[in-house]
């Protein structure tokens, strides 16, 4: 799960890092309101949204009156921020963060991640911040400091202040900058981060050290330990039809083909899509219906694939094992009756009880083409689109 | 011989008598493993599925001389069972659970280093199918009769997508030494490699079949493996072509957040290593009856 920046910044600031003044917004006048409590002649206006490359997308505005905080954040609320990370969709702007400026004298990267090579929490550095971590691992990756973490005892002091002599950091500011260092793993640690980011992390002309931007991303499987954390989830940043289905227990991903996919095991359903791929279609998403799947939760599956407008096909793909084939063809029929759908439907069982699905199948009165086999499957349901289109 | 279970192989069960634990229980039993007991606190001195249900794996290991279990606990209880498990001297320990916390898991792998390498335990998954070697065991929740008995070993992230290989390889009349499920998890109890190092010394295996997919380092490790130390011939599949940048799959491992985690880059990088691709997941059954004939 993604949070906001003025939301990863306000739990690190729990931990002991050191953050600019803010506030939150959710109208130019609220904006101009936090401006004036901040005090100063120049405040940053920062669009909260869950996506990186926003100062791009010109979702950061330099301000120096009330006048052009009030302006800033009269045109970003509402807007949508479109990134390479975002899709042609965007994400909504709705809430605004309004920061003093800093004079800033250096600017690092600092990130924590949980590096699945050593199986270990890894804080990685880089004297050249500013830019987006990919960015410096292409520029200069020489720059990169990496620090593999033991579980067991945690960050120790000597490997931060280690980290901060190899960033150059002046010898009056290392104790801060070690502490600092410190209080982000605290946080991963205690909160079951999959990842801490600030970047940039800066010096300023006075000699602080400020987080100036934050990010931070949990572990979906650790929320039910965090019910604070799991508060601060914003669903206006998510796909509506992907948080529908996570909603149900389903796990569904989006994609831009015109084919959907309804398949039990994810392994399964991307080989499926591969297939789909390999036939010359384009699956529309991914979806994996789980096991124990009941007759409603594939009529369900089915309600959610083809409320994607560019959906023209659907194929059914279920290898049973806890699944059970007659449930799962129970609830094609039941589906295809409730939906009216208009389109192709392929159907491939294989596994528990598939003679009792096949035989449910061929005496219902729905429409489906089935398939006995993967090969067979993607062929038929990249056929029917193509008829479609010759249609 | 197989590698992890046989016929002989005295299983516990963690997790026994709760709904899921049962039913995999009565289905391992029916396949002819060797269930000894199993493992729900507070429900000591009971009995369940004609078997003693301990309070401990402590003492269900004295009790009944297990060298194995499957574990079915719940994800917020899994991470404790598993170092329950290792504490209690088993050899072998499957978990099927979904959902354990990333950082629980790196907390059991590092628990599990506490204990010489010789009475360490292995462990498999989470987020797995489990081990069947057909015709002997089943330390798992796959349905056994999809599965031939013979010479392909079977290693991959996904239990769905592993039945269909079995199945392409059965219409092939293909059978499988032992097929393992390491899981979809980002941080998981033994890898690709840690298998095909058994498989490369179990000499009922002639052939191996990775069943990869995007995310992590793991396929890429076994490649490299793989090429220094297998004599057996490897056969490799990556499942995700289609998969976009920054996405989860369904398993929480299967995701692309660097360089080389793609399905296309480490379809490469196995290449490079000598490993035989599979290139279309409808393909498994004829390019390992290609490679068996050719091995014969």
């Amino acid at each position: 799960m993604d949070i906001h920046e003025y939301q990863a910044k306000s739990l690190l600031a729990e931990f002991g890092v050191p953050i600019p003044m803010g506030g939150l917004a959710y109208s130019p006048e609220q904006a101009t309101y936090r401006a004036t409590e901040i005090g100063g002649g120049a405040w940053v206006v920062k669009a909260q949204v869950h996506t990186g490359g926003r100062g791009k997308a010109g979702g950061i505005r330099m301000c120096s009156s009330e006048r052009e905080v009030w302006e800033a954040a009269d045109d970003l609320l509402g807007s949508r921020i479109v990134t390479d990370q975002t899709g042609d969709r965007g994400r909504g702007v709705f809430r605004l963060y309004i920061e003093q400026t800093v004079d800033i004298d250096r600017e690092i990267y600092l990130g924590f991640v949980l590096d699945r090579s050593t199986e270990r929490i890894m804080l990685v550095a880089s004297a050249a911040g500013g830019m987006e971590i990919e960015e410096i691992i292409d520029k200069s990756p020489e720059s990169l400091i990496r620090v593999v973490i033991e579980p067991a005892v945690g960050l120790q002091a000597f490997q931060a202040r280690e980290v901060a002599f190899a960033l150059g950091i002046d010898s009056g500011v290392v104790a801060e900058a070690s502490n600092l260092l410190v209080a982000c793993y605290r946080a991963f640690r205690e909160l079951d981060a999959t990842m801490v980011e600030i970047n940039p992390l800066v010096i300023t002309d006075a000699g602080r050290m400020l987080a100036l931007d934050a990010k931070m991303t949990f572990d979906d499987n650790a929320l039910f330990k965090h019910q604070k954390v799991s508060e601060l989830r914003d669903k206006s940043q998510e796909d509506p039809r992907e948080m529908r289905a996570n909603d149900r227990g389903l796990s569904y991903v989006g994609l831009d083909g015109d084919i959907g996919c309804i398949i039990n095991g994810a392994g399964l359903a991307m080989a499926t899509m591969d297939m789909i791929k390999h036939s010359g279609g384009k699956p529309a998403n991914f979806l994996d219906i789980g096991g124990g799947a009941s007759p409603e939760r594939v009529a369900k599956a089915f309600n959610l694939v083809r409320s994607d407008e560019s959906v023209r096909a659907i194929l059914v793909n279920i290898f049973a094992g806890i699944n059970r084939c007659d449930w799962v063809a129970e609830g094609v029929v039941k589906a295809m009756h409730e939906l009216d759908l208009q389109m192709p439907v392929v159907v491939r069982l294989s596994g528990t009880n598939v003679d009792e699905g096949r035989r449910i199948l061929a005496e219902s009165d729905v429409p489906v083409i089935t398939a006995d086999t993967l090969a067979e499957a993607a062929e038929k349901v990249v056929d029917a689109v193509n008829k479609e289109d010759a249609a | 011989m197989s590698i992890v279970v046989d016929g002989s192989t005295r299983v516990l069960v963690q997790g026994f008598t709760g709904r899921i634990g049962s039913f995999h229980a009565e289905e391992m039993i029916e396949y002819g493993t060797e269930i000894v007991g199993g493992v729900t606190p507070g429900r000591g001195g009971s009995t369940h599925l004609d078997r003693p249900v301990f309070d401990t794996v402590k003492d269900a290991v004295e009790a009944t001389g297990a060298q194995a279990s499957i574990v079915f606990v719940p994800p917020p209880f899994a991470a404790d069972a598993l170092m329950e498990a290792a504490d209690a001297g088993l050899r072998t320990a499957v978990c099927v659970t979904d959902g354990i916390p990333a950082q629980d898991m790196m907390t059991v792998k590092r628990y599990m280093r506490r204990y010489k390498a010789e009475r360490r335990m292995h462990l498999i998954g989470p987020n797995c199918a489990g081990v069947i070697s057909p015709g002997k065991a089943l330390l798992g929740i796959m349905p056994g009769h999809i599965y031939l008995q013979g010479e392909v070993g079977i290693i991959g992230r996904s239990g769905t997508l592993g039945y269909e290989a079995a199945s392409q390889l059965k219409a092939a009349g293909i059978g499988v030494s032992t097929s393992v499920g390491i899981g979809g998890d980002p941080i998981n109890g033994s890898s690709f490699k840690d298998h095909m190092a058994a498989f490369e010394q179990d000499p009922d295996t002639k052939v191996v079949v990775m069943i990869g997919e995007i995310g992590g380092p793991q396929e890429a490790e076994a490649a490299a493996f793989a090429k220094e130390h297998m004599y057996k011939p490897v056969i490799g599949y990556i499942a995700g072509l289609t998969a976009p940048k920054g996405r989860t799959m369904g398993h929480a491992g299967a995701i692309v957040s660097t360089v080389g985690e793609s399905a296309a880059e480490k379809v490469e990088i196995l290449k490079e290593c000598g490993v035989i691709i599979v290139e279309r997941p409808s393909e498994f059954g004829e390019v390992v009856g290609r490679v068996l004939n050719r091995a014969a």
